[in-house]
């Protein structure tokens, strides 16, 4: 293996790691402006993980080692991840060793052991938002499942670099089953990272909130990796729709020279949706948690019938 | 390379209807569902008009032009209509609940994949992938009259149905004759014009456009 890749795979993490806060304080700023606030501008998130870290942790009694090793794991989920999705370049060495649906199942260990901690110190809220938390990753996980078969039928492979490498040697098709696998993926992104209208991510109100209700018991570093993480994965999903739908930028080879060029063109590709996530959270309300199954249910129609009609049409 | 490209694209459009199809049927509100019926037309009279553009059939245009006038403006206005006229603001009820709705449309769409798949190969058209499709909107609209209880939306999947139709025609053998498709036309207006008289009749004698109160017409025993 030559060096060089592997230089290049621990620059993709460093880049995620590092602007995975630039994104969420973009969103927020975005959202700011859109109803007419001053925002906290863009680096609001590094001096409030900033502030995270150098607080003491303040655990419970009761707490078990679930509890402290919760952030931490799902820390370390969202980095492998970065590892693997092709950000910057997709010949990463660590590509071969997972495909996509692993990468579905890292995030779904993570949100267990989020769900375990939540109910952890036996407060009410922390089981509450387990509880609503595990009702919405039921119904989006097969979703998402059917979304990723429907991408990975149409490109031969469940690899993401695979995927990235045949839609950029393949010639321009109009797929449907894209097309509806892509509108799929969105709703169920909106759901796993918990916008609006499934989850807001800004309020701590008792009625409303799903992951903010599991981690109400963190504090200090703790919860500085929790909300990093949180950061990464909003990041990473992203990441993960371009590199299934529309790859353009992310660097075929593994050099130096090409990461520049991969590098605005992620930053571009991510200000954009950055700004259709801002105006799909302005235009649309939080919908009432019972609502969320039709929601799920119109993602899993949507994947199902981009997978039939893979069968049918292409 | 013409033809491939218009056979993408043309199923691209089957999807999208198929996709209003499915919509019709998850659709609680019944304004929602008379403008899903008029986009599911439009994609019609698209797709129509493509495919007589590049089959040289001269006469789908006729037949899009048709689909557009009567499918995408004139039946979708009349329901408005009707609609504030009964003033139905109510959400419409289904016997089986949506989720339910939306597993069997699904299963329709791989039964009518199962059936069609030997006449895909026997076929040559550049629609012949589409025809699955179009039964699968057929029985989604049969699917809508049987699981909906109020009888405006009743119409409107009988519509879907008929829509269907057209569409099957179209994939299967490049449309129907022209007087044929006329006749089809013309019957699915007056159609509309006679609904809409049941309607009101309906309505003044139940007070309701629920055809389960239709079961008090039964003699008692």
């Amino acid at each position: 293996m030559k060096p060089e890749l592997v230089i290049i795979e621990f620059l993709q993490v460093a880049a995620l790691l590092g602007l995975a806060p630039a994104f969420a304080g973009w969103v927020k700023m975005l959202k700011c402006w859109s109803q007419g606030r001053t925002s906290p501008g863009l680096l609001q998130p590094y001096r409030d993980l900033a502030k995270l870290l150098s607080k003491d942790v303040v655990l419970a009694e009761n707490a078990s080692w679930i509890f402290r090793f919760t952030p931490y794991l799902v820390f370390g989920t969202a980095v492998l991840a970065g590892g693997i999705i092709p950000i910057l370049s997709i010949d990463l060495p660590l590509a071969p060793t997972a495909d996509v649906i692993v990468i579905v199942a890292l995030f779904a260990i993570a949100r267990f052991f989020t769900a375990l901690a939540g109910m952890d110190i036996g407060t009410a809220f922390g089981g509450m938002g387990s509880s609503r938390e595990m009702m919405i990753a039921s119904l989006a996980e097969p979703a998402m499942l059917m979304a990723i078969f429907t991408v990975s039928l149409a490109n031969r492979s469940t690899s993401l670099s695979q995927i990235v490498q045949v839609i950029y040697s393949g010639q321009s098709v109009i797929r449907p089953s894209l097309a509806f696998a892509f509108l799929a993926f969105v709703l169920i992104a909106l759901a796993e990272t918990g916008r609006i209208p499934v989850d807001n991510p800004a309020t701590h109100l008792e009625l409303t909130m799903v992951h903010e209700a599991m981690i109400l018991e963190y504090s200090g570093r703790h919860l500085a990796l929790v909300e990093w993480a949180g950061m990464m994965k909003l990041f990473l999903f992203v990441a993960l729709g371009i590199a299934s739908f529309a790859p353009w930028g992310i660097a075929a080879r593994g050099s130096f020279s090409a990461l520049p060029g991969a590098l605005v063109y992620m930053a571009l590709k991510l200000g954009l949706v950055g700004t259709v996530i801002v105006l799909v959270e302005t235009g649309l309300a939080k919908m009432r948690l019972f609502r969320l199954p039709e929601f799920l249910g119109a993602a899993f129609l949507l994947s199902t019938l981009g997978m039939l009609s893979y069968f049918i049409l292409d | 390379m013409g033809l491939n490209i218009a056979a993408q694209i043309s199923s691209f459009l089957a999807a999208l209807v198929l996709l209003s199809a499915f919509g019709m049927l998850v659709q609680k509100r019944i304004n929602g569902l008379i403008n899903l019926f008029a986009w599911q037309g439009l994609f019609l009279s698209i797709n129509t008009a493509l495919v007589g553009y590049f089959a040289g059939k001269h006469h789908l245009y006729i037949s899009s032009l048709l689909t557009l006038s009567l499918k995408v403006v004139l039946l979708p206005y009349i329901l408005h209509v009707l609609v504030d006229r009964l003033k139905i603001r109510k959400e419409v009820e289904s016997v089986v609940n949506i989720p339910t709705t939306m597993l069997i449309g699904i299963a329709l769409v791989i039964f009518s994949y199962h059936l069609m798949a030997p006449v895909r190969e026997l076929s040559t058209l550049i629609t012949r992938s589409t025809l699955a499709i179009a039964l699968a909107t057929v029985m989604i609209g049969l699917l809508m009259m049987i699981t909906r209880k109020h009888a405006v939306t009743q119409i409107i999947g009988f519509l879907a149905l008929e829509n269907g139709l057209f569409f099957a025609a179209t994939s299967a053998t490049y449309g129907m004759p022209l007087v044929v498709e006329l006749g089809v036309a013309l019957d699915v207006l007056i159609a509309a014009f006679i609904f809409g008289i049941f309607f009101f009749h309906i309505n003044t004698a139940f007070d309701s456009l629920d055809v389960e109160q239709m079961a008090r017409l039964k003699e008692e025993d």
